[in-house]
């Protein structure tokens, strides 16, 4: 119990950027047609890809001779940049077919 | 000036992802939202590279790596997502969810390793040193990489049942087994919380820090956590893998904010809990559109089909129609109305509906469509793929003004749906798909239907639908029996 009070007390302003988020999450989607339900996920799919910064930090701060840090790190960026690249592609090719006949 | 400049990439990366959803759940502004987002993200990741300084102060390394596996994972990923079909596209996004998953899932490993090796050999000899494992910090790398390989394993496993390639897989106790890996991960994980590093005060280790966490022990986490993830998906029925796949999507953007966490990140932070937060409530609304709670679609697995299969087999015969009649038919209505399901999709069939509408408007004949809110194998699937076609948006009805528009239609045509329009979510208590809103079909004058065989649908039971008697069945591939039926019609 102490060790999560202090824990909250040291990562306040992080804790507070997690709560904040979590209600602009809930209100940014709640009135959404069920039209856009897969787009949506879609793109959202693509904006947890944002993982791949991690993946940088940690391939950039790999030591040089330890391979098997290096090629985790590698495998992390390809996967990541997989999640961002393709995620954002499949979600503009899945609207492109919406805007397109905009009545 | 670097890192300030780095902090002000995350702050309006931040922004754009905010913007980037709320544009992203309204159809008009959609596209330029998740251009906006992408553009955020690009910032994020240039500013990461090129600025971001380590606690040392010194710039990040090895950039050819870095960029080698930029490279590599920008190709592949911008190939597969230009080439995939659209009717792949719900496997596609499981795929890149999994991969998402599984990137945080290795960085989480990776920072174990880091955190061990710093704290086995950053001691001097005897003296005490105030080098310690911060629990905090452990507890978030072991939550991170258990979120992030159930979603990966998870992921993988839906995208093999949205291709058919896994079948639904159910064996006694499976519930207890899933909670039991499930406990065993807590207290693991609590384990890993409590322990405290040991100072050796005797031996080869004489007054090192020697950190009690084995790396064994965080090795069979990873396997229960890969493990859970399997067990997890593979008995839910395919017909809900769009749940399960929007449910898994919001755990890897809380696994990505663990990330932030580590790193005191704020752009990883806030993209991740809004991707959680927002697919949160995206699963919520999926499943309310089908009229089921997330804990049955998770817990009670669809496919009963040794309980159902012993009733539903009394019925009369069923009719079929052949092409040429059904020409006729659709040629002489005044009304017709479609409606599409993933039996369309497989068979790439939206072009050639296209061209039927075509066709049949020319010989004054009324089309609409009527979209299952989840027709196909995900929500808005239908809609995706109709647009694709170029069929106008105005001519796709939601389930509700479909309903009230059946009765004065003369004619529906269903091709390849099944569930969606099964009466028996309306009238028998006992089905499985018992309370799910369905297109009410059998309000129109008549209905021809049109499917590969008499097989039942995706949740494995029979449809009463098509033994109605005003209910005539079209066999065959959606799309040879829709270019049949123009060619039939031109020719009328």
């Amino acid at each position: 119990m102490d060790l999560l009070a202090r824990f909250l007390h040291q990562h306040i302003e992080m804790v507070y950027v997690v709560v904040l988020s979590i209600f602009l999450g809930i209100e940014v989607i709640s009135r959404v047609p069920a039209v856009l339900h897969t787009p949506l996920m879609s793109g959202a799919n693509a904006i947890h890809g944002v993982v791949i910064i991690g993946a940088i930090i940690v391939m950039g701060q790999a030591d040089a001779h330890n391979f098997l840090a290096l090629f985790i790190g590698l495998v992390a960026v390809i996967v990541g940049t997989l999640n961002v690249v393709g995620g954002f592609v499949v979600t503009d090719r899945m609207l492109e077919m919406f805007s397109k006949k905009k009545p | 000036m670097e890192l300030s400049i780095l902090t002000l990439a995350y702050l309006i990366g931040s922004v754009t992802f905010i913007i980037g959803l709320k544009m992203l759940s309204r159809p008009d502004t959609a596209r330029r939202g998740n251009l906006i987002a992408a553009a955020g993200m690009g910032l994020a990741i240039l500013g990461t590279i090129f600025l971001y300084r380590q606690s040392s102060g010194a710039p990040l390394h090895n950039y050819g790596w870095i960029f080698t596996g930029l490279a590599i994972g920008g190709v592949i990923g911008f190939v597969a997502a230009r080439k995939v079909l659209m009717t792949s596209m719900p496997e596609m996004v499981s795929i890149f969810n999994g991969m998402g998953g599984f990137c945080a899932a290795l960085i989480a490993i990776s920072e174990f390793y880091h955190l061990l090796h710093f704290n086995t050999t950053g001691t001097t000899g005897g003296f005490t040193v105030s080098l310690f494992i911060p629990k905090g910090m452990m507890v978030i790398i072991i939550v991170e990489m258990i979120i992030g390989m159930v979603s990966f394993s998870g992921s993988m496993i839906a995208f093999g049942k949205l291709n058919g390639r896994i079948k639904d897989f159910t064996f006694p106790g499976q519930q207890i087994l899933n909670m039991a890996i499930l406990a065993a991960m807590i207290l693991l994980g609590i384990y890993f919380a409590c322990i405290t590093p040991h100072l050796m005060t005797g031996g080869n280790n004489l007054g090192q820090f020697i950190p009690a966490i084995s790396p064994y022990v965080f090795c069979t986490v990873i396997g229960l956590a890969i493990a859970y993830g399997i067990l997890f998906v593979l008995p839910i029925g395919g017909a809900d893998m769009p749940v399960v796949i929007s449910l898994l999507n919001a755990c890897t953007g809380v696994a990505a904010a663990c990330g932030g966490f580590l790193y005191s990140n704020a752009v990883m932070l806030t993209g991740g809990i809004l991707v959680g937060s927002a697919g949160g409530i995206l699963t919520l609304l999926m499943c309310r559109a089908m009229n089921r709670s997330l804990g049955n679609v998770l817990i009670g697995s669809f496919g009963g089909t040794a309980a159902t299969e012993g009733q539903t087999h009394q019925h009369g015969g069923y009719k079929e129609i052949s092409i040429s009649d059904a020409a006729i038919v659709l040629a002489y209505a005044h009304k017709v109305m479609i409606v599409p399901g993933y039996g369309l999709a497989v068979a790439q069939a939206q072009h050639a509906c296209h061209d039927l509408e075509k066709v049949l408007e020319d010989r004054g004949v009324q089309l609409k469509y009527a979209i299952h809110p989840v027709a196909g194998r995900m929500p808005g699937h239908m809609n995706v793929l109709l647009a694709e076609a170029d069929v106008p948006y105005d001519k796709l009805l939601e389930m509700e003004e479909a309903n009230e528009e059946f009765p004065s239609a003369d004619l529906v045509l269903v091709l390849g749906a099944n569930d969606v329009v099964n009466p028996a979510a309306k009238n028998d208590p006992a089905s499985p798909i018992y309370g799910m809103p369905i297109l009410e079909v059998e309000r129109a004058k008549m209905v021809i239907v049109n499917k590969r065989s008499m097989k039942p649908g995706y949740a494995g039971i029979e449809n009463d639908l098509f033994f109605e008697p005003k209910t005539s069945m079209l066999f065959g591939d959606a799309k040879t029996v829709l270019q049949q039926l123009i060619a039939e019609i031109k020719n009328i």
